[in-house]
C-alpha cells in the first residue's frame, strides 16, 4: 500500500496493518526455488527425451522435432490436469510446473473444463483463455514491436 | 547425454526465475508468465535466444519464454520472404503447432473431464 493511501486510514486502522503484515505468513524462498528448480528441470529433461525420441526414430531433425515434442506436453499436461494430478504437482513446484509450456495447457485445459458447467459457447469457449489470454497477447504484441525495430534497425543499415 | 543435463540445468534455471518473480515480487503467475514471454520475445530480436536453444535444446526450448522467441522468429521469416505484411502473417508460424494444440486439447479435455471439488 502507498503512503499517501496509510495516512488517510484513522491511527486504529495503521495499528491493525502493522498486526496483520506481521503475522502474514513469510514465504519459504530458498525452498521453493529448490523445488522449481528441479521441477522445471525434470520437465525440461522429459521434453528433450521426447525430442530425442522423435529425432532418432521418426527421422525429425532437430529444428522440426520442436513441433510435435511441444504437442505430447501438452497433451500429457491437458490429461494429467483433466485427472486432478496436475494440481498437486503445482502446489508442490510452484514456478516450476507454470512456466514450461505444460503449464500454459494447464492454464488453458483447466480453465475449459471448470467452466463447462456454464455452458460449452460461453463457459468453455469464452474462458479457455481468461489466463493464457494475457500471455498470447503480450506475446504477440511484443512480438509485433520487436520485429518491427529489428526491420526497421535492418533498413537502415545497423546490425 | 551431455545435452540432457544441460536441458535440467537451463530448464530449471528459468524456472527459477519465475520462482523469484512469484515470490519475492510478488507476481501473480499471469504477470509472471506475460513478463517471461516478452522477455523471449526481446531476446529473440536480440538474437540471443536461438544460440541458448541450440545450446541447452529442450531446456530452453520447453520454458514459455520460447514462445515470445517463436514469435519474433516467425515474424521476422515471414517479413524476409514477403516484405512488411509478414510480420502480421508469419507471428503465429512458428508456434501455430503449440497454440493450435493447447486448444484443440484443451477442449477435448472439457468434453471428456468433469471439474473437481
Amino acid at each position: 500500500m502507498s503512503n499517501k493511501k496509510i495516512k488517510k486510514l484513522t491511527p486504529t486502522q495503521q495499528e491493525y496493518k502493522r498486526f496483520a503484515k506481521e503475522r502474514v505468513p513469510k514465504r519459504p524462498v530458498l525452498l521453493n526455488t529448490i523445488r522449481a528448480f528441479i521441477a522445471g528441470g525434470i520437465i525440461c529433461t522429459i521434453g528433450q527425451g521426447v525430442q530425442w525420441m522423435f529425432m532418432t526414430y521418426f527421422g525429425f531433425s532437430e529444428v522440426t522435432a520442436g513441433n510435435p515434442t511441444v504437442a505430447v506436453l501438452i497433451i500429457a499436461a491437458v490429461l494429467l490436469t483433466g485427472f486432478g494430478v496436475y494440481d498437486h504437482i503445482a502446489q508442490w513446484a510452484g514456478a516450476g510446473s507454470a512456466v514450461p509450456v505444460t503449464g500454459f495447457a494447464n492454464t488453458i485445459a483447466s480453465a475449459a473444463i471448470e467452466h463447462r458447467t456454464e455452458g460449452y459457447v460461453l463457459g468453455v469457449g469464452g474462458n479457455m483463455f481468461k489466463l493464457a489470454g494475457s500471455v498470447i497477447a503480450y506475446g504477440v504484441f511484443s512480438a509485433f514491436v520487436v520485429a518491427l525495430v529489428k526491420i526497421t534497425f535492418k533498413a537502415l543499415g545497423g546490425i | 547425454m551431455e545435452k540432457f543435463i544441460w536441458a535440467f540445468i537451463v530448464g530449471g534455471g528459468i524456472c527459477v526465475i519465475g520462482q523469484i518473480m512469484f515470490d519475492v515480487l510478488r507476481l501473480t503467475p499471469a504477470h509472471t508468465m506475460s513478463t517471461l514471454v516478452v522477455a523471449g520475445a526481446v531476446l529473440g530480436g536480440l538474437g540471443l535466444y536461438e544460440p541458448l536453444i541450440k545450446f541447452a535444446g529442450a531446456g530452453a526450448s520447453v520454458p514459455i519464454s520460447s514462445f515470445g522467441n517463436a514469435l519474433v522468429k516467425g515474424a521476422l521469416m515471414e517479413a524476409e520472404r514477403t516484405g512488411l505484411v509478414g510480420v502480421l502473417t508469419g507471428i503465429f508460424e512458428v508456434t501455430s503447432a503449440g497454440v493450435s494444440a493447447a486448444i484443440i486439447f484443451g477442449f477435448m479435455g472439457s468434453l471428456i473431464f468433469k471439474p473437481k471439488g
